[in-house]
């Protein structure tokens, strides 16, 4: 009786797995770190205490700034963005969990900055904001605060798929003149220290985080490029493709994390 | 040529009890630029820093600090103040260049 139980999982399973070849869906990837850790852990004390009081936090300035941003109305088109989102502690919450996501239209994976500015230029009919640029960062700071505790959940199935492949391909290919992938220090050797520098899992739930090195707040996007600099790589721009990907694959990395935008980190 | 001097942050109770010692902590927008650092095509970047912070109550000062350019990027300055009375006080950052910006916040008297 046992062994035909097992027998008829085996065959379910067997024919899930040839309904999944019929489709050509690709197999669910696989975590290098199942059970991931955010930077949190590999922060000092004092960096913690920081990021735990709201007052203390500067990147609270920047929601600040983010939240009459939120209100002000720019563009050809007389629209703020409460014209459409109203009140954002509502509307935005979650939203930041969710991205970067598949948008439908444009056939391919959009971060939250380049989502913001998909709104002021279709919408709005008011200039996209430099990527990483003090506006922008404000904007997707008091956006990401409204999903501040919530698991971080991207959708990878289906037509986004493809854009995943790329981010874990850029993710795993060695790269500049010290020849390391990003899983070279961020899944071989976190927890040990690069010189004075403590590696951390390289988990992007943080951000937008302030910085202390840069004394401000910074897009993840701009880290990237920090990360590939230090392996004295060649970087592709902030925006474009190669790391719009790669962030969809982090953000997957860090699946079920808590979102804990704005972090402070070293 | 100075960068403007951003929003304040200040929070204090707004009632206290007579004797209490509350504290109170401020946090100001402000790149704190050392003048050490260049920038991409190699000329050096002005220094533009706060240089005083001052707390008055009443008129009166209470707290000071002369700020060096050691100092982070947007100060948190948080000082003790024990309460006697009711009152109002004034914060005040300055640059070097000499423009100001303030806050004000009154306080009350528990009960």
């Amino acid at each position: 009786m046992r062994r035909a139980g097992w027998l008829a999982g085996a065959g379910a399973l067997a024919l899930g797995a040839a309904v999944a070849l019929a489709q050509g869906s690709p197999p669910e990837p696989r975590r290098q770190i199942p059970n991931p850790e955010s930077g949190l852990n590999y922060a000092t004390p004092e960096t913690r205490a920081i990021q735990e009081d709201d007052f203390l936090n500067p990147a609270f300035l920047w929601v600040e700034e983010g939240e009459q941003a939120w209100n002000r109305v720019e563009g050809t088109a007389g629209y703020s963005c409460a014209s459409c989102h109203q009140d954002a502690t509502v509307s935005m919450r979650g939203v930041r969990a969710r991205m970067p996501a598949y948008h439908p239209r444009l056939q391919r994976v959009v971060t939250l900055e380049q989502q913001v500015n998909i709104c002021r230029t279709e919408r709005m009919g008011a200039p996209a904001l430099p990527i990483d640029s003090r506006p922008l960062n404000a904007i997707t700071t008091y956006i990401a605060l409204q999903s501040r505790g919530m698991p971080v959940n991207v959708d990878i199935s289906g037509p986004a798929r493809p854009f995943f492949d790329k981010g874990e391909q850029f993710y795993n290919t060695r790269r500049g003149q010290l020849d390391l992938r990003c899983g070279s220090c961020h899944e071989d050797n976190y927890g040990r220290y690069l010189r004075a520098d403590l590696l951390s899992q390289g988990m992007s739930n943080g951000f937008p985080t302030y910085r202390l090195k840069e004394q401000r707040v910074i897009s993840l996007q701009f880290r990237l490029q920090g990360c590939v600099n230090d392996v004295r790589g060649e970087s592709p721009p902030m925006g474009g493709e190669e790391f719009t990907n790669l962030e969809f694959y982090l953000a997957w990395r860090a699946q079920g994390l808590p979102v804990e935008s704005p972090s402070v980190r070293r | 040529m100075a960068s403007p001097i951003g929003q304040p942050r200040v929070r204090l109770p707004a009632q206290a009890r007579v004797g209490e010692v509350i504290e109170i902590r401020t946090l100001i927008s402000h790149a704190m630029e050392t003048g050490q650092r260049r920038d991409q095509a190699g000329n050096v970047i002005p220094r533009d820093i706060i240089k005083r912070f001052e707390a008055k109550f009443d008129g009166e000062t209470v707290f000071a600090m002369d700020l060096a350019p050691a100092i982070s990027a947007n100060p948190y300055i948080a000082f003790p103040f024990r309460v006697e009375r009711a009152g109002r006080f004034e914060f005040t950052w300055t640059n070097e260049a000499g423009d100001s910006r303030s806050a004000t916040h009154e306080i009350r008297i528990a009960g």
